[in-house]
């Protein structure tokens, strides 16, 4: 089937299977492997991107259910070519290992950080408490939404 | 389309059909043309099952952009939640207020971009014994709207989970909503697992103290189970509350310490409420 959507502020028409996940339509039919695929079950937020200004596991939307909807992903978080500033947060504090949960605790920060210019240490768990990181022991992760909120 | 470790054999790929109704009459048209129809509203179970591929239901019926099952409102004393009404929407006030119990089972739903898809229909349709809206619903003596070309019935929630994973709805009927009692009184929900978030509660219970005493447990039976008592004798209710149990072991605990645990909340949520 058809389906025509917004992905990081333009329009895009593409060919889907019905069955298939936003997740993989975003990597694997628009070229966009920003969202990582590490459990397709909501387990990790990898995944993770903007719909219609929420954020969501997109390993778990229907890619037929984005039709005529709205989505950001971590490639759209920049802009005019400057780093979003969670991600230069990210950058600074070396908040990253191998890298893979990266883009989703990217845009699950910018995300909190919309909503909640100052979280408080418990806020920022409870936000990022969906996404999972194998490799730092999330140390620097905090850090560098420390950071990225005093800014 | 890049090749990738993802793609699957497109011999595969034909047989789901995705329908998009527009409004409750046209979902209603086609659950009633095509029975086997597997509506999807968050996602958070149906998505799991495809992408597992442990099920190929031969049609999706796509219930975001249906506007008659969002939202909540305030009816006759009661309060009305959408069959679409997402866990995050339930934790926000004043709806929070009404409904305290089902905010703070909400809260523990998944994480934020868990709750910001599931909904409460999606948690009756799953009908899961583990299902976390569910022991604060029964407490506050949920009303399943149920709809269908036929009509629409009214089913009181303890009836409509009749087993494990199955409910009372027919193959063309829709979940509309829920109708439920705003507390009067207090209420609160616990929920017992190694986790604060991303936990399937190993048992859970919802207690409300309003003029009786209403106590509602999950995870510890084959249904979400509601234990009624009067404010005369609450100092049983613990007991009560573990007898009408019937856990058993599994891989998130036994069926020993679920009672024990059961024995536990039920007096803390009764300190929480009576204090
Ligand atoms: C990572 C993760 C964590 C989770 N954590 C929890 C948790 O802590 N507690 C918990 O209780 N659950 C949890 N769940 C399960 C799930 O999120 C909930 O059951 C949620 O309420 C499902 O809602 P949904 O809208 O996403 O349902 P969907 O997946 O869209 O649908 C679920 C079922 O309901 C049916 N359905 C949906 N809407 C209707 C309707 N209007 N009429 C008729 N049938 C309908 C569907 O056909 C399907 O059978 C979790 C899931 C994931 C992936
Ligand atoms: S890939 Fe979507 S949550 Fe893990
Ligand atoms: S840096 Fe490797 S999973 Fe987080």
């Amino acid at each position: 089937m058809n389906i025509e959507l917004r992905v990081n502020g333009e329009p895009r028409e593409l060919e889907v299977w019905e069955g298939e996940s936003l997740l993989f339509a975003l990597r694997e039919r628009l070229g966009l492997p920003g969202s990582k695929n590490a459990c397709e079950q909501g387990e990790c937020g990898s995944c993770s991107v903007m719909l219609d200004g929420k954020l969501v596991c997109s390993c778990l939307v229907l890619a037929a259910q984005a039709q005529g909807h709205d989505v950001v992903t971590v490639e759209g978080l920049a802009e005019d070519g400057n780093l979003h500033r969670v991600q230069e947060a990210f950058a600074e504090t070396g908040a990253v290992q191998c890298g893979f949960c990266t883009p989703g605790f990217v845009v699950a920060t910018a995300d909190l950080l919309a909503r909640n210019a100052d979280p408080s240490e418990d806020e920022l768990r409870e936000a990022l408490s969906g996404n999972l990181c194998r490799c730092t022991g999330y140390a620097k992760i905090f850090d560098a939404v420390r950071l990225a909120a005093s800014r | 389309m890049r090749p990738s470790i993802l793609s699957r054999p497109p011999s595969t790929l034909r047989a789901v059909d995705v329908l998009s109704p527009r409004s409750l009459e046209a979902a209603l048209l086609l659950k009633a043309e095509r029975p086997d129809a597997v509506p999807i509203q968050g996602g958070t179970d149906v998505m799991v099952e495809l992408n597992f591929d442990r099920g190929r239901p031969p049609t999706l019926l796509n219930l975001n952009e249906v506007e008659e099952l969002r939202g909540w409102s305030r009816e006759n004393g009661t309060v009305w939640l959408g069959a679409g009404l997402t866990y995050t929407e339930a934790m926000e006030p004043p709806l929070s207020e009404l409904l305290p119990a089902l905010a703070e089972a909400s809260r523990t739903v998944g994480g934020p971009q868990i709750r910001n898809r599931g909904t409460i229909g999606g948690n009756l349709g799953t009908a899961s014994p583990a299902g976390d809206a569910i022991p604060p619903l029964l407490v506050g003596d949920a009303q399943v709207k149920l709809v269908s070309l036929r009509g629409e019935r009214v089913v009181p929630l303890h009836e409509f989970i009749v087993g494990p994973k199955r409910n009372a709805m027919s193959d063309d009927e829709l979940i509309a909503g829920v109708h439920v009692k705003p507390v009067s009184g207090r209420e609160t929900f616990m929920k017992i697992g190694p986790r604060n978030a991303m936990v399937i509660s190993v048992v859970s219970l919802a207690l409300r103290v309003d003029g009786d005493v209403h106590a509602a447990f999950g995870s510890a039976g084959p249904v979400p189970t509601l234990v009624r008592a009067s404010t005369d004798d609450v100092h049983t209710l613990p007991e009560r509350v573990a007898d009408a149990a019937s856990p058993i072991d599994d891989v998130r605990g036994t069926a020993e310490y679920r009672r024990h645990a059961l024995r536990v909340l039920t007096k803390r949520a009764l300190e929480r409420c009576l204090a």
